[in-house]
């Protein structure tokens, strides 16, 4: 049979097709529509802290960050409760990360504060000393890019029915309502609101003068969206 | 008729030699600088506070897995391809003027797709999927570059002469199917652009899958990519160059045909090992273990082949520095096929994921078996191609020695840096309290940064000799006869 293969290529190929799909079929397919239904008090991301996660990726964060707490004492003592399937139910793409250069950060926005996260960025060092994350000031001066974020937002909900607008049960039992806007302007005037909010809690004049002036910072977006984290 | 051999044309495997050797310098250049980075933050701002939003860790970290996956072994395969195709398929390049043409579009497109990707990464521009970090106008572009290479694989072998497939083709043809299948599905996503009406960034989209199903496809994606990446083209090198090069024939068609069919069937179900303890289903948890354990028996049948088919003939790797480059490859490969599933092991996995043990894994993998693979065959190819003798056969020891002590200290500073830090973030007092800050556990790692550091810096020494080998070889070494090029290939001193 294999000589005959052998002397086939068309044949051959479709041999090989068919034993490499063998897998991804039976390991896949199955559980696809389960594991992505969410949590109780699982929300949907705002724009600006979706604009935050853009920044997080932009930097690539998840090179040396996970967001996956593993079932062991050793981690839910450190990082809080492990990982469930359904957290994870708005993350496109999820950002696990594949390797801990630094601390895990599923649910940072437990333990660290605004004030924390804008000393740390600037200075990682001055913060935690013998550190060997690098500072990023740009994330200071850049803008943050709500349009995309927003753009972002019309698409999932139009696609995958991300449940914006509507009410989303709590785990204390009661509901919020995570807003999507109508048009681009009110989606940048409400990012702008929660970004006075975090700017508020920060020092740094740049960042209160640009968010003060109708701009928004890199850094306050992703603290936007570190603060979500938990 | 005249009788005398086919005049194989080797334009499009020459080029694809150079981009081989190029990228795999500056991805292994990039490499290296993000080791000292590790080692010494204050290399993060090594071309000065202005430029350090493009010079830090994590702009450059994409860039150079890229850069070494597709850059650097990509450029090899299919330097390789061009070169092995025609020569055991007997039919030349030049007899289709279409495969031709569709030879140098291949090589042209994929530079384009070379200078987008290394723009795009500098910029920040990502999907935020690792070996994945493309978005959606790169990837149709790849789609196109790897639909091209499929015409040529597939236009060579309809117009074949030999027509038994050898075994190289078996691993070229699933190396195209294996990637094709796995990038298409990996990269389903949706430019925000269009379905959003216009707004934001053109080049921006979402993944179609979200969570626990994105970390499924993606480690279906990323294991895989390295099972057709890094393993099944390097076997059809292999498979190729060490007999040709050692005069001797392969040890065991039937080993062969196992592996062969054994690697692919059980390949891909290995995947769920890099999520094991997360929040995917258990059972796939334990599939991946399982099939990563039973994936050691086609990974060591291909290389006991290899190993096996020196037999009678093991002076050849004292005498000659290019079976060495081989023979060390295929240990390598073993060594790694072996690390690989004792990682993929739950309690052991418990300890290493997360940790730079698995950095150590790639590594001796990448580094002892891809890329020595990949040189020895540029070096057996540079004497047929450019129909001189390789310019120096010390130098290639020199390389040999200098780099295999790179690997080495690489590896060995990981293990050590990897279950060191493993076992300090589970670690317990006496009274259950964690015993350790995550700072102390990124303290402690300095040494092993430094000592791999230095590993890596040895590598990219030997790389700089390689390139340097490959450059006079092209340009100045003695021209050699076609008679001189039968098996063992002609080196000066």
């Amino acid at each position: 049979m294999f000589h005959w293969l052998e002397k086939r290529p068309f044949f051959f190929a479709v041999a090989v097709f068919v034993v490499i799909s063998f897998a991804g079929l039976i390991e896949i397919l199955p559980n696809f529509a389960q594991a992505s239904q969410p949590l109780v008090g699982t929300k949907p991301y705002s724009t600006l802290e979706l604009a935050g996660r853009h920044v997080y990726i932009k930097n690539d964060c998840n090179g040396c960050h996970s967001q996956l707490i593993r079932p062991f004492k050793a981690e839910t003592d450190r990082y809080g409760h492990y990982s469930l399937s359904g957290e994870y139910a708005y993350d496109r793409p999820f950002l696990w990360g594949s390797k801990r250069t630094g601390p895990d950060l599923m649910r940072v926005g437990n333990y660290r504060t605004t004030d924390w996260h804008e000393n740390h960025m600037k200075d990682p060092v001055g913060v935690v000393p013998g550190s060997i994350m690098p500072a990023y000031p740009w994330m200071f001066k850049n803008t943050a890019d709500i349009d995309t974020a927003y753009a972002e937002q019309i698409t999932v909900n139009k696609v995958f029915k991300t449940p914006y607008n509507q009410e989303i049960p709590m785990a204390d039992g009661s509901k919020a309502t995570v807003k999507l806007a109508a048009t681009l302007d009110e989606a940048h005037a409400d990012a702008l609101e929660e970004a006075k909010a975090i700017a508020a809690d920060m020092k740094d004049q740049d960042v209160k003068d640009a968010v003060a002036a109708g701009q928004i910072p890199e850094i306050v977006a992703l603290i936007a969206y570190m603060n979500s984290m938990k | 008729m005249e009788n005398r051999p086919l005049e194989y044309d080797y334009t499009v495997a020459k080029w694809f030699m150079l981009t081989t050797v190029v990228l795999g310098i500056v991805g292994m250049l990039v490499g290296v600088i993000l080791a000292w980075e590790m080692a010494f933050p204050a290399v993060n701002t090594f071309a000065g506070s202005g430029l350090a939003e493009y010079t830090n860790f994590s702009r450059l970290r994409p860039l150079h897995t890229d850069a070494v996956i597709f850059g650097f072994t990509l450029s090899g395969i299919w330097a390789t391809w061009y070169y092995i195709g025609q020569r055991v398929l007997k039919v030349s390049m030049a007899e289709s003027k279409f495969l031709m043409f569709m030879g140098k579009l291949h090589f042209g497109l994929y530079l384009l797709v070379v200078v987008a990707v290394v723009v795009s990464l500098l910029l920040g521009i990502s999907t935020g999927k690792e070996y994945a970090e493309f978005e959606w106008p790169i990837d149709i572009a790849v789609v196109v570059v790897w639909v091209i290479w499929g015409m040529s694989i597939f236009g060579l072998i309809g117009i074949r002469r030999e027509k038994s497939l050898y075994i190289s083709i078996w691993y070229y043809i699933a190396t195209f199917l294996g990637i094709a299948m796995l990038y298409l599905f990996n990269n389903m996503e949706i430019p925000t652009y269009f379905a959003s009406g216009g707004i934001g960034a053109w080049y921006h989209s979402v993944s179609m899958y979200s969570g626990t199903n994105d970390a499924l496809v993606q480690w279906w994606y990323g294991h895989n990519a390295v099972a057709f990446g890094f393993t099944v083209p390097i076997v059809a090198m292999i498979y190729y160059f060490l007999p040709k090069e050692s005069g001797q024939a392969v040890y065991s068609y039937k080993l062969s045909l196992l592996a062969f069919w054994g690697l692919m069937f059980v390949y891909l179900w290995a995947g769920g090992h890099h999520l094991i303890y997360s929040t995917v289903p258990d059972w796939m948890q334990t599939m991946g273990s399982v099939f990563s354990v039973v994936l050691i028996l086609p990974s060591w049948g291909s290389a006991i082949n290899m190993l096996l088919t020196m037999k009678g003939e093991w002076q050849q790797v004292a005498a000659s520095p290019l079976i060495k480059f081989m023979v060390l490859a295929s240990t390598f490969y073993m060594f790694s096929t072996l690390e690989g599933p004792i990682q993929a092991i739950k309690s052991v996995n418990a300890l290493a994921h997360f940790t730079d043990w698995i950095v150590g894994h790639v590594h001796d993998g990448v580094l002892g078996w891809v890329a020595f693979m990949i040189m020895a065959a540029l070096f057996h190819m540079a004497p047929r191609v450019f129909k001189r003798e390789i310019y120096s056969k010390s130098l290639m020891n020199t390389q040999f020695w200098i780099q295999t002590l790179g690997v080495v200290l690489y590896f060995t500073s990981m293990w050590i840096a990897g279950i060191t830090q493993g076992m300090m973030w589970r670690a317990h007092d006496e009274f259950g309290n964690l015993a350790y800050s995550f700072i102390d556990t990124v303290a402690v790692l300095h040494p092993y940064f430094t000592i791999r550091a230095v590993g890596g810096t040895l590598y990219l020494v030997g790389m700089f000799l390689f390139a340097f080998n490959m450059y006079k070889t092209m340009t100045s070494a003695r021209r050699v006869e076609e008679s001189e090029l039968q098996n063992a290939s002609p080196m000066g001193a």
